[in-house]
């Protein structure tokens, strides 16, 4: 009887030697003449793991990690197949602690199934939600999925059920559903990680967003940093489409969808909704003014769904438990759960999938064990290169869209990155500018010279020159951005400038009495 | 990763398989971009033509885009991420170290042809970070060692493909 051994063929899994490991497996377990199973599934998303492997045994899944191709013979001579013990065994996968806490609906199957294996999905509860959908009237598909009280996940946090409804009540003869996959801030992997390890997930919520607004062709947009999941994406979708879960009749409903998986160039600019339209459309990443909305006129003028992947996957656990299942969990108008990511400078680096209401500190200390550095930590930049930097004398505020709003930072899609106290915050704050000088579109005035301006100012407050006087400038220069941008491009950029400034006055050079 | 010199019947046949997808001008670029290494100035008029767009237009879209090349790159493209996470893990040394090894700043190629460098904001290994990238492997928890052994590697490949 053949052993099933689980190798990640995540991208992340794989920047650490997943692949030399799995080739290692197969040729050891040759050697010995010993039958095993190798399934390349997703990463659970205990990233210091990996490359984490898993041996299917009557205990359950049990972990070695993290696992380099020269420890596969002593794992065998140990007796690995069989989950023995070893300095690199975790016993249990589930009950690992950092896996145990976790809340996990739109992750439920990432890390658990072979990917790309409609049966594996389906043994998981897969096509449960898109079913249930297929059977209901489109508006009360769109009413279950305002009821759940989703938001939109990729950071802008609008109600996806009120957007939906806007497409499903604009009457025209061909709407689209564009999914948002051009996953760009920094500190952000959720979305690469659900493409590569449940693919099936996203094109089920996108299935389901267009049988409820009644759109017949999806568009994926897919980051070119990305090619892991862009390739598996394809592959998802043809699949799909072969066992008629996409198609003329979807599911044999007799309703048409399908989906077609383009690869975006490099542009962050692109991950804003309107510039991802005309990225779609064949033109350049220019962001458009709103009105129209995308949901009246979207994608070549037509009313168009546009969600992020996390938005999208979460859907058909939605439909599939009901919305009061969803809404249960979570906080205030924060509903249901979060993907958090945790990034940068800590032990346990990971997907976190939590309900709103946890805090940066458990976060970062329970689940990220304190940094990696072992030097205390100073600040940690929350929902991305646009998103504020929080101090730890915050660390303790409920992660909720409102509560973090109401300190001027944002939760956005989740991404954590934390910073040990050897950071320069003055340089983070130059760095954001400058990424703003790099990736600005262009097209409105305050996001392509503001940001210009803003390094050369923050340039000379470094130097010293005229302190105080910049400083005012500079915070004039972000009250222009934040106010008169045309998207959250330049219209964010202050965040991590305006938040450094504030909490870490001194690395400006600026005393932390007189700053406040 | 040697690519195939430019022609105008390849890039005929690159674009006709494209012409009748919706906003087919960056699969067409990227089509072109994969097979040749990077989009030739004898592409934009035939995109053009097929599209009934002007030559303006389709230069605007390729320079909009960082993804997109108009010359020829080395045989291999290595990136390192600039993006936060990776700054929060030593990303600026390694990037200084991955320059000074290969003698090139960013957006040059080597002398032998061999690797071109450049910078990228972010490939989704922040977990793992610093993360660089070389050709389509991701590569995670990067330094100046790991990288010997990767051009190591590139180099010997390159010897037995020569």
């Amino acid at each position: 009887m053949s052993v099933r051994i689980y190798v990640p063929i995540d991208s992340s899994a794989l920047s650490l030697g997943a692949e030399a490991v799995a080739r290692a497996i197969r040729h050891e377990a040759a050697v010995r003449d010993l039958a095993v199973d190798i399934v390349r599934n997703g990463s659970r998303g205990l990233f210091w793991l990996e490359p984490l492997v898993e041996v299917d045994t009557p205990q359950g899944r049990i972990a070695y990690g993290p696992m380099q191709a020269e420890d596969v013979r002593g794992l065998f001579d140990a007796g690995f197949l069989q989950g023995a013990e070893h300095s690199l065994c975790h016993g249990p996968t589930d009950r690992i602690p950092f896996l145990a806490g976790q809340e996990r609906l739109t992750f439920a199957r990432v890390g658990i199934t072979d990917p790309l294996s409609l049966d594996d999905y389906l043994a998981h509860g897969g096509f449960d939600g898109l079913k249930r959908a297929i059977a209901m009237a489109p508006a009360e598909v769109v009413k279950e999925v305002t009821d759940s009280g989703l938001r939109g996940r990729g950071g802008a946090a609008f109600p996806t059920g009120i957007k939906w409804k806007t497409v499903h009540d604009t009457p025209a003869a061909q709407k689209y559903v564009a999914c948002n996959a051009d996953e760009g801030d920094s500190g952000t992997f959720s979305d690469r990680m659900l493409m590569e390890g449940d693919p099936y997930c996203l094109i089920e919520g996108m299935a389901i967003a267009g049988l409820a607004v009644g759109a017949t062709q999806g568009y994926i947009y897919v980051r070119s940093e990305y090619p892991h999941a862009f390739r598996t994406l394809q592959a998802a979708v043809e699949r799909a489409r072969a066992a008629g879960w996409l198609g003329a009749s979807v599911a044999g409903c007799g309703r048409a969808f399908d989906i077609d998986v383009r690869l975006g160039a490099g542009a962050y600019i692109c991950g804003e909704e309107t510039s991802m339209l005309e990225s779609l459309e064949g033109k350049r990443g220019v962001v458009r003014a709103k009105p129209p909305l995308p949901a009246v006129s979207g994608l070549f003028g037509q009313p168009t769904v546009i969600n992020n992947v996390m938005s999208l996957a979460s859907v058909p656990v939605i439909l599939a438990r009901g919305a009061a299942f969803y809404r249960d969990y979570g906080l205030g108008r924060s509903r249901g759960t979060l993907p958090f990511q945790l990034a940068g400078n800590l032990r346990h680096t990971g997907l976190v999938e939590k309900a709103f209401g946890v805090t940066l500190r458990e976060l970062l200390e329970d689940y990220g064990g304190g940094s990696f550095s072992g030097k205390p930590l100073r600040t940690a930049q929350v929902g991305g290169p646009l998103g504020a930097y929080v101090p730890a004398s915050q660390f303790d505020v409920a992660l909720d869209y409102e509560q973090y709003a109401a300190m001027g930072a944002m939760v956005g899609h989740g991404g954590i990155v934390a910073f040990d106290d050897t950071v320069d915050m003055a340089k983070m704050a130059r760095h954001a500018m400058a990424f703003c000088v790099e990736e600005s579109c262009g097209k409105c005035t305050p996001c392509r010279i503001g940001s210009v301006r803003g390094v050369e100012v923050i340039d000379r407050i470094i130097a010293g020159e005229e302190r105080g006087r910049n400083i005012a400038l500079l915070n004039s220069l972000c009250d222009t951005m934040l106010a008169g941008s045309l998207c959250a491009m330049g219209g964010m950029t202050p965040y991590p400038v305006q938040s450094a400034l504030k909490h870490f006055p001194e690395d400006f050079g600026i005393d932390k009495t007189a700053a406040a | 990763m040697t690519k195939e010199t430019p022609s105008a019947a390849g890039l005929a046949a690159l674009i006709d398989a494209r012409r009748e997808l919706p906003g087919a001008t960056l699969p067409m670029l990227h089509a072109i971009q994969d097979a040749y290494g990077y989009v030739p100035d004898e592409a934009l008029p035939m995109i053009a033509s097929a599209l009934n767009l002007s030559r303006a237009e389709v230069q605007g879209v390729v320079s909009f885009y960082h993804h997109f090349r108009r010359t020829p790159p080395g045989r291999h493209i290595v990136q390192v991420c600039r993006a936060e996470s990776c700054l929060a893990m030593g990303a600026e040394e390694l990037e200084a170290q991955v320059k000074a090894k290969l003698g090139v700043d960013f957006h040059q190629t080597t002398t032998d042809g061999a690797v071109t460098l450049e910078p990228v904001y972010c490939l989704g290994n922040c977990a793992c970070s610093p993360a660089m990238r070389v050709d389509d492997d991701i590569l995670g928890r990067m330094n100046g060692r790991r990288f010997d052994t990767v051009l190591h590697a590139l180099r010997q490949t390159e010897g037995a493909s020569a």
